[in-house]
């Protein structure tokens, strides 16, 4: 049944799920968080080449730029910064992993199998230039106005808040080193 | 390439497939690992593979609202990671690490 998936699929849709699939196995199985961080990145570049091969011109760009350019970096800065490495991961008991495969792999089964149908439903009318920018754009501005001010204001609340949340308190400095001497 | 001939040879019901196995891939990751970075990487991919299949739908019916609503989410996905990480940086000041194992401290 699986042969009969898989064959007479365009090439580049094979070799670019395989590339993605794997990758996203390495950045959850991985215990080096900064080899996570280079997995996921090639995730994001391998789901930019399906977004060009669905005709999303714009959305592969932005997806590049914002989140293997902007947020992969913000990680990768973060690991560095926090100096976590292979010794001190956190180790997780077997068990845990099977229960784990178990609920994810249920998931998977309950989701193809409701999902699989709907391929009929759907109308097809394939498009040619509404990923472009230009179409985007005037959807964009003139129905999705309001919404792209209000994720105006999200982003400055978010980046007051990440100020806030990452500045040191001068006033409880040594309190905070006192406490970090002594976990519990 | 010609993106034309994907439309006509790829059922959709492939990309409905392929973000499935990324979705459970992340499921996966949130519950086995402990580091919460990882935890925050994790959650990313399923959210990219929610945007796949948007994208997926949007292009094969040709209506541009499912794009936009992947723009949408991106932005979210933006400002979640950099308040997530913060929050990350400051409880890491406080107990020398990131295993979410450790972080029960609003545990009554």
């Amino acid at each position: 049944m699986l042969s009969a998936l898989i064959f007479g699929l365009p090439i580049g849709f094979l070799v670019f799920s395989f590339i993605t699939i794997l990758c996203a196995l390495y950045v959850v199985t991985n215990d080096n968080p900064v080899f996570s961080v280079l997995a996921l990145i090639l995730t994001f570049f391998s789901i930019s080449a399906h977004y060009v091969m669905l005709n999303a011109q714009f959305l592969a760009v932005v997806n590049l730029i914002v989140y293997a350019g902007a947020i992969m970096v913000l990680f990768l800065f973060v690991l560095m910064l926090l100096n976590l490495s292979k010794e001190n991961e956190p180790k997780v008991k077997y068990g845990w992993h099977f229960a784990a495969v178990f609920a994810a792999g249920m998931l998977l089964i309950i989701l193809a199998a409701s999902l699989h149908k709907s391929s009929e439903q759907i109308m097809r009318n394939p498009a040619q230039d509404i990923g472009m920018v230009k179409s985007l754009g005037k959807v964009l501005f003139t129905d999705y106005l309001v919404p792209f001010e209000l994720s105006g204001i999200l982003f400055l609340a978010a980046m007051v808040g990440a100020v806030l949340l990452g500045k040191r308190d001068k006033n409880n400095e040594t309190e905070a080193g006192d406490s970090s001497n002594n976990p519990s | 390439m010609n993106t034309d001939s994907i439309f006509s040879s790829l059922d959709i019901s492939h990309y409905i497939y392929l973000s499935s196995v990324l979705f459970c891939i992340g499921l996966f990751g949130v519950l086995t690992r402990r580091n919460a970075i990882v935890l925050l990487m994790c959650i990313e991919l399923m959210l990219n593979a929610v945007n796949l299949l948007f994208v997926a739908f949007s292009s094969y019916m040709g209506d541009s609202a499912g794009q936009l609503f992947v723009f949408f989410i991106m932005v979210v996905a933006a400002a979640e990671a950099a308040v997530g990480l913060a929050i990350i940086v400051m409880i890491y000041r406080n107990v020398r690490s990131t295993d979410v194992g450790l972080f029960d401290k609003l545990k009554g």
